[in-house]
């Protein structure tokens, strides 16, 4: 053979293969991590983890139900102060933002979507904790919201900007007021995207535990109350992992799962959203 | 141009110029289109005859930059005066694009009737009525009468250009604005949307771009020749397709150029 072709197939084998292997690596760590998981957390997993409220150290037995319902209720707040916020500034950038105020938003949006989690935790203990003089599941909420509305306004912005412009004139032509175009035929457009940007933001926040240290900081008890300390799964794994007790560190790692199979659900959940949106553009 | 005696003015350009920032793409056109009849705008790319068309309805000044001089008289009120709302214009002046543009998330019956809904209040038995008499006028009924809740992005291209007709046809407006309508579909898809164009006149006043001269020739009344912004020549069709007064007409039709 041609030992052109020759050295031709040896560098296309080498660097399939090197890719093949770097994809793999890739892959290794979510395999670890959730062999790891499953391997030390899955016995202590059962319907009292879910149902039982934790005991006192030392004791064995009790669940983590505070902390699931407690993540539940923080995330949920979060979503009710961040996504229209979020969404309503990325509608705004796509449709209006081409001035000098659009891009002042972008910019700060891109900031803050770079701050790292645990600084914002700072500044919500500054300017809700502190003032409020107690911890709250409410000062929480608002922490995790202001790490999801930067990046839910960027991912609504360009899931808007995919919509054709030809959709906009036609509903224009057809009498349809600005307003209108945007909300009726723009903005339903890119529905499906901003569902999906919004599935991920949540699974982002859902695992966030730096934010929460100081401000729901946690809560040996079930509590729904959202002025008042609350847990959360996060806060919970943490808690136990650093903990003296063998008990604490079995409960831990199931609390983990628990936590990673939320973020894993959102994350399928996301994902056939998506094919939703590609199945509907056929 | 003379309009035919018997002939009601429906539309007409006066002196208009249209301007992207301080470039003009149509310099100081008037015409008249008379009511039904279909009047064919030609010319070479870049000519400025969809701008020009864009004007008819105020869209151009949609457009980054757009603003216009002179005016547009329709039924001889001003459509460029204060007091015209160019939202309620558009509704009274349809346009049908390019390429086909259903609405994705919506279903063939909500693309008909979007128009409507944007009107205002009505019942549904009216928007029912409403929306089988657009889709029989651009002769698609037959086709989609019986999955009228499907996706409009099930249907050809044909089809769904023929929908585009029907939901700029449901608000029953008095002008149809065509802008190359036929570019992306294929001849039986053509020739279906030409038909339409004859048989739409008798109820609407049509103009169309093209950059087919054949398609003009079929289709058109009158004819309009823009070049570089200029309106050269307009005139009945098969006068000016036959014995055209300019010579950059003739060079044009003949196909020396463009």
């Amino acid at each position: 053979m041609n030992p052109r072709r020759v050295r031709r197939r040896v560098v296309n084998g080498v660097m399939t293969g090197l890719v093949g292997v770097l994809s793999f690596l890739a892959v290794l760590s979510l395999i670890l991590i959730l062999g790891n998981l499953v391997v030390k957390g899955a016995s202590s997993l059962d319907w009292n983890f879910f149902t039982k409220n934790p005991v006192p150290a030392g004791e064995s037995g009790g669940g983590v139900a505070n902390a699931i319902v407690g993540t539940s209720i923080i995330v949920g707040l979060a979503c009710l102060i961040g996504l229209p916020i979020g969404i309503g500034a990325g509608l705004y950038l796509a449709e209006f933002g081409s001035g000098r105020l659009g891009w002042t938003v972008r910019f700060v949006a891109d900031v803050l979507n770079g701050t790292p989690s645990i600084v914002v935790g700072i500044f919500a203990w500054t300017w809700l904790v502190k003032p409020m003089g107690h911890f709250s599941a409410l000062a929480g909420a608002v922490a995790l919201a202001i790490l999801m509305v930067p990046m839910l306004a960027r991912t609504t912005e360009e899931m808007v900007r995919l919509v054709p412009h030809s959709l906009r004139e036609a509903a224009l032509a057809l009498g349809y007021p600005r307003w209108r175009t945007s909300l009726r035929i723009v903005a339903r457009t890119a529905l499906a995207g901003i569902v999906t940007g919004s599935l991920v933001g949540i699974a982002r926040i859902a695992g966030e535990t730096a934010p929460l240290l100081f401000t729901a900081l946690g809560n040996l008890n079930f509590s729904t109350h959202v002025l008042e300390p609350m847990q959360a799964l996060s806060l919970q794994i943490y808690q136990y992992a650093t903990g003296p007790f063998d008990e604490w560190h079995r409960l831990a790692w199931a609390a983990a799962i628990v936590l990673m199979g939320l973020v894993l659900l959102l994350s399928v959940a996301a994902r056939w959203a998506i094919r939703q949106r590609h199945g509907a553009a056929r | 141009m003379a309009p035919p005696a018997d002939a009601r003015l429906q539309l007409e350009a006066v002196r208009l110029t249209a301007l992207y920032g301080r470039r003009a793409v149509v310099k100081d056109v008037s015409i008249i289109f008379p009511a039904h009849t279909v009047t064919a705008v030609i010319g070479p790319s870049g000519c400025g005859k969809s701008t020009f068309l864009r004007c008819l309805n105020r869209m151009h000044e949609l457009s980054e930059g757009g603003w216009v001089t002179g005016t547009v008289l329709l039924d001889g009120d001003d459509i460029y005066a204060d007091a015209v709302d160019p939202v309620q214009l558009r509704r009274r002046v349809g346009m049908v694009f390019q390429r086909p543009t259903p609405f994705p998330t919506m279903s063939i019956y909500d693309n008909v009737a979007a128009g409507l809904r944007v009107n205002g209040h009505r019942s549904r038995a009216d928007v029912d009525a409403a929306v089988e008499r657009a889709l029989r006028r651009a002769a698609l009924w037959d086709e989609v009468k019986d999955r009228l809740r499907r996706s409009a992005l099930a249907l050809s291209g044909g089809q769904q250009q023929r929908l585009c007709i029907a939901r700029a046809l449901a608000p029953e407006p008095e002008v149809l604005l065509l802008d190359e309508p036929t570019a992306s579909l294929d001849p039986a898809g053509t020739q279906r949307i030409e038909e339409l164009c004859h048989e739409l006149k008798t109820n609407y006043t049509i103009v169309i771009v093209t950059h087919n001269l054949q398609q003009a020739a079929r289709v058109s009344d009158y004819t309009a020749f823009f070049y570089v912004g200029d309106l050269v020549e307009v005139g009945r069709t098969e006068l000016l397709f036959t014995t055209p007064t300019q010579e950059r007409t003739e060079a044009y039709i003949t196909g020396r150029f463009g």
